[in-house]
């Protein structure tokens, strides 16, 4: 780190529930110290210089997917961005596509919840519980695959840098796709191709993917969407052509072929 | 606005969501309320595991609920009840499982050998394959924490989310409880503000479930996420008539990273790194010659702080902290074993642990204490009012929480206590007193009002000045080392922050969703809690568990087998302070066995653990 720099934010504020707000940008400055990222030097903006300031954080180590901004124009963990790596002055804006709460703050919990809905992001079975009974059996490998599947933290990244979410807000968006993959991969789930389709073999799911993986450059977890989007765009169209075929144990991709992380 | 409902929870963590899937899944009408997204919840960030006996490993051969039991209650310094221990490690397994059907992807068995990081090889058996897979843990006998990968709090997080989406039940996010409605009797509901627009607003409910989680931040440096702030204790103690027990039950954990408090493994030191001060002295083998950084968790930390108190810190923006060396283990090694520690120092400090040393000091890590229960979650004072997981002291944890157990806690208590709720919302389903409630609710209403206008009115006081000063006389003086002198001038330097509070005023316009009202609202609570836990903390003169006397060294099983409770009446300086008896139905007190002395010295110890609870 440059030793003593003075580092400049513009940060973009807006209330929505003053009337009296209007969207402009805002600058702070602050001395850098060692190691801060954007976690620390927000909290000390609020603190030291205006506490009306509005951001999320909550776990403040890129496990909970609250913090996602636009970083000089890039969306990303403010988290786990250390000013070490940004130049002297810096935009922080919002993340695009969601429902602004307040200057930096947007509501990505309400729309992460209505994916999970459309996607009916649970396992579909017939099988009750039996509390008594010892825990079905599963190959690790199958448990790891549903795992890496299943590490999406709703943050917003993907979706804010997606062209066809932009285009069409009722698009499933990246991690909404990924979210069916990691069904689709799991055993316990007794849906059918047939079922999934009606879900994501639409210009709402899968045939509205444009393929140039904005997802998988700046998703902060590493879900490994060039080969989950391939898998299941192959997948639907098959099932589009041929909707008898009802099974769907290797619509995903083999662990082999998973990004790791 | 009022919005009824037959039960209301407030917390959407693993305990909250577990307690509200129970009861919807019986058919009433569930609305949970949450700061933040449920998804978002501290429960995410647990990622060690949890505790359940299986059984299914070589190395927890001659697991049960039995051994679970004995290590939950020596791990308690046998300050928990033990018919609730009995109860939750009957169930654990029912609970881990039932989360398997629900989709968690447990790590499972693999049949084989592999050799551990210590050279120990072992087998796993053909006939085991499959089944859900258990880690190492400190402070238990068997392998007993089931993981999900190094996500296990994710993965249960959003499998019970999945859940309480697919049931339909409600969920209110962006709000947080400010106060309950009550009549001194009974629990009515709860006055909520509006996150997104500063707005008041109550829910009505039969049966209202404090499920806030824990309250760390009130210590300013905590592992816990940063909306852990005890509001949940604080609303239930404003009553006046619930009881919090033994508040001061603190965990603490040695090495949090230098700024941010994240979490570094103990491996660490479990694989042979060293403790350095700002000489780059390695300063254990001086005050613990035999099991230098080895020794158990509150050991290192006291020695830390001890160290740093001594003049021998670090300087830094961020306080006096120590470095931890892991560089001569070897980049093979750091980068293998102990990658997760190798990310969170490159991501979020910018350095590299096989060349640099790692800023660390001893920081907040869980509190055992909190909203006293009976067994079924039933809050002591009030009826129709339930706590559970980590804002509750239904008393599973004593004085020291075993790693991995409160994973396990919030998933039980969550169906044990939702599943009582169902049964006694049968009586408490009587007709509401209309009238009454609806005075009770505008009365309720019209304090949290006033006490907005009281700040917009404006006093001298600054919220982040009082919450700094709180958070240092907590740290300094009711941390890890604990005596006398210290805690009556923490209680006394508490008392005085409290009264300065009622003058607390506003920087900004407190207009809409302002988070400097948000703070200003929480922080007399808040102090009121740092204060009854320093001052349990004074009154109690042994040391059991994390709770330890530097001037009263001993456990004392004579006169301090009981439970702390505090209520806190309207308008007094400080709690009033009552016991209850420990309830010891299978184990008499003993040795912890944690190889620290005598029988009646025992001291609060986990001993090795390996991977951060
Ligand atoms: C870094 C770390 C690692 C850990 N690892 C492990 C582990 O490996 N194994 C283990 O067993 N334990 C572990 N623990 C402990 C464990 O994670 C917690 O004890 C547990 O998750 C608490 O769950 P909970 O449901 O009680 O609370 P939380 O998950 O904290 O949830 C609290 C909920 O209450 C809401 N809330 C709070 N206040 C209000 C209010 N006033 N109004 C409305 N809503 C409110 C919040 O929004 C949130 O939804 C770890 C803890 C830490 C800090
Ligand atoms: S590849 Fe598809 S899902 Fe990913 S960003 Fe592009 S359009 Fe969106
Ligand atoms: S897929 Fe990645 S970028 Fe998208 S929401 Fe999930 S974690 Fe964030
Ligand atoms: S605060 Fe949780 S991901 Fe950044």
């Amino acid at each position: 780190m440059a030793k003593d720099r003075k580092l400049v934010f513009h940060i973009f504020r807006h209330n929505p529930n003053d009337p009296d707000s209007k969207p402009r940008l805002q600058d702070f400055s602050l001395e850098e110290t060692p190691r801060m990222t954007l976690f620390t030097a927000l909290t000390r903006i609020r603190e030291e210089l205006d506490p009306s300031l509005q951001f999320d954080f909550v776990c403040r180590s890129a496990i909970c997917g609250s913090c996602a901004m636009l970083v000089n124009g890039r969306p990303r963990l403010a988290c786990r961005t250390r000013t070490a790596e940004l130049p002297e002055r810096m935009t922080l804006l919002p993340l695009p596509f969601f429902r602004l709460v307040g200057d930096l703050s947007v509501d990505t919990g309400s729309w992460f919840r209505e994916v999970g809905l459309r996607v009916e992001s649970w396992i579909h079975t017939t099988q009750p519980f039996d509390p008594q009974a010892q825990e079905e059996r599963m190959s690790n490998d199958q448990a790891q695959l549903i795992y890496e599947l299943d590490r999406c933290i709703e943050c917003g990244c993907c979706v804010a840098a997606c062209a066809a979410a932009q285009m069409n807000s009722s698009y499933l968006g990246p991690s909404g796709l990924m979210r069916m993959a990691r069904f689709l991969a799991d055993p316990r789930d007794q849906r059918t191709n047939a079922a999934v389709f009606e879900v994501i073999g639409t210009e709402d799911g899968v045939f509205g993917c444009v393929g140039f993986l904005a997802c998988d450059d700046y998703c902060p977890k590493g879900l490994p969407f060039a080969a989950q989007l391939a898998y299941l765009r192959r997948k639907m169209a098959l099932t589009g052509l041929r909707p008898s075929q009802n099974d769907r144990r290797a619509a995903v991709a083999p662990f082999s072929a998973q990004k790791s992380h | 606005m009022t919005i009824y409902t037959d039960v209301l929870v407030i917390g959407a963590g693993l305990a909250g969501e577990r307690a509200a899937i129970e009861v919807a899944s019986r058919g009433f009408k569930v609305t949970i309320l949450s700061l933040v997204p449920p998804r978002r919840s501290h429960s995410t960030a647990a990622q060690g595991g949890m505790q359940a006996a299986l059984g299914n490993m070589t190395k927890s051969q001659g697991d049960s609920p039995d051994v679970h039991f004995e290590d939950t209650v020596k791990g308690s310094d046998w300050g928990c009840e033990q018919d609730v221990a009995r109860l939750f490690v009957t169930q654990a397994p029912v609970a881990v499982r039932q989360t398997s059907y629900w989709g968690v992807p447990w790590t499972r068995v693999v049949a084989g050998s592999r050799q551990l990081p210590d050279g120990e090889v072992i087998e796993e058996t053909q006939e085991k394959e499959g089944l859900i897979a258990a880690r190492n843990f400190g402070g238990t006998k068997k392998w007993r924490a089931c993981f999900a990968s190094d996500g296990t709090g994710h993965a249960l997080v959003y499998t019970l989310d999945n859940v309480v989406i697919q049931l339909g039940v409600e969920v209110h996010d962006r709000v947080e409880a400010v106060a309950l409605i009550h009549d001194g009797q009974r629990c009515y509901g709860a006055v909520v503000r509006d996150l997104r627009t500063g707005q008041l607003r109550t829910y009505v409910a039969q049966a209202t479930v404090v499920a806030t989680g824990g309250h760390g931040r009130i210590y300013g440096h905590s592992t816990n996420a940063v909306i852990n702030e005890g509001t949940g204790m604080a609303i239930a103690q404003d009553t006046g008539v619930v009881p919090l027990g033994n508040m001061e039950a603190v965990q603490f954990h040695p090495t949090g990273v230098v700024p941010g408090d994240i979490l570094v493994s103990e491996a660490c030191r479990g694989d042979g790194g060293y403790l350095l001060d700002k000489d780059e002295h390695r300063f254990m083998p001086d005050y613990e010659p035999e099991k230098k950084e080895l020794a158990s968790r509150d050991v290192v930390s006291r020695r830390m702080v001890q160290h740093i108190r001594k003049g021998f810190g670090v300087e830094s923006p961020y306080g006096p902290h120590l470095w931890l060396d892991i560089r001569h283990l070897g980049k093979k090694h750091i980068e293998t074993n102990l990658r997760e520690v190798a990310d969170i120092c490159r991501d979020f400090l910018g350095l590299d642990a096989v060349r640099q040393l790692i800023p660390v000091r001893p920081t907040q890590h869980y509190s055992m204490g909190g909203i006293r229960t009976d067994i079924n979650g039933r809050a002591y004072g009030l009826a129709g009012l339930y706590a559970v997981g980590e804002t509750a002291c239904w008393d599973l944890h004593g004085f020291n929480r075993l790693g991995g157990n409160s994973l396990a806690e919030t998933l039980v208590m969550g169906m044990v206590v939702g599943g009582r709720i169902a049964q006694d919302l049968e009586w408490l389903e009587m007709p509401f007193p209309q009238g009454v409630v609806t005075a009770l609710i505008q009365d309720a209403t019209r304090q949290v009002e006033e006490r907005v206008r009281h700040l917009m009115a404006g006093g001298p006081e600054y919220v982040y000045d009082l919450r700094n000063e709180m958070s240092h006389i907590l740290l300094e003086k009711v941390g890890v080392f604990r005596n006398e002198k210290d805690l009556t001038e923490a209680v006394e330097g508490l008392v005085k922050l409290h009264q300065r509070a009622s003058q607390l005023g506003l920087r900004s316009s407190g207009v809409g969703a302002n988070p400097e009202v948000a703070a200003a609202l929480r922080l007399p609570g808040m102090i009121r809690l740092a204060t009854t836990i320093a001052y349990g903390a004074l009154k109690r003169t042994e040391s059991r568990g994390s709770h330890s006397r530097e001037d009263y060294p001993y456990r004392d099983d004579a006169n301090w087998l009981k439970r702390t409770l505090a209520t806190w009446s309207p308008g007094a300086d400080l709690p009033s302070l009552s016991y209850e008896p420990v309830r010891i139905t299978e184990l008499p007190p003993g040795d912890r066995g944690y190889g620290e002395g005598k029988v009646v010295s025992a001291k609060a110890t986990t001993e090795g653990e390996r991977v951060h609870g």
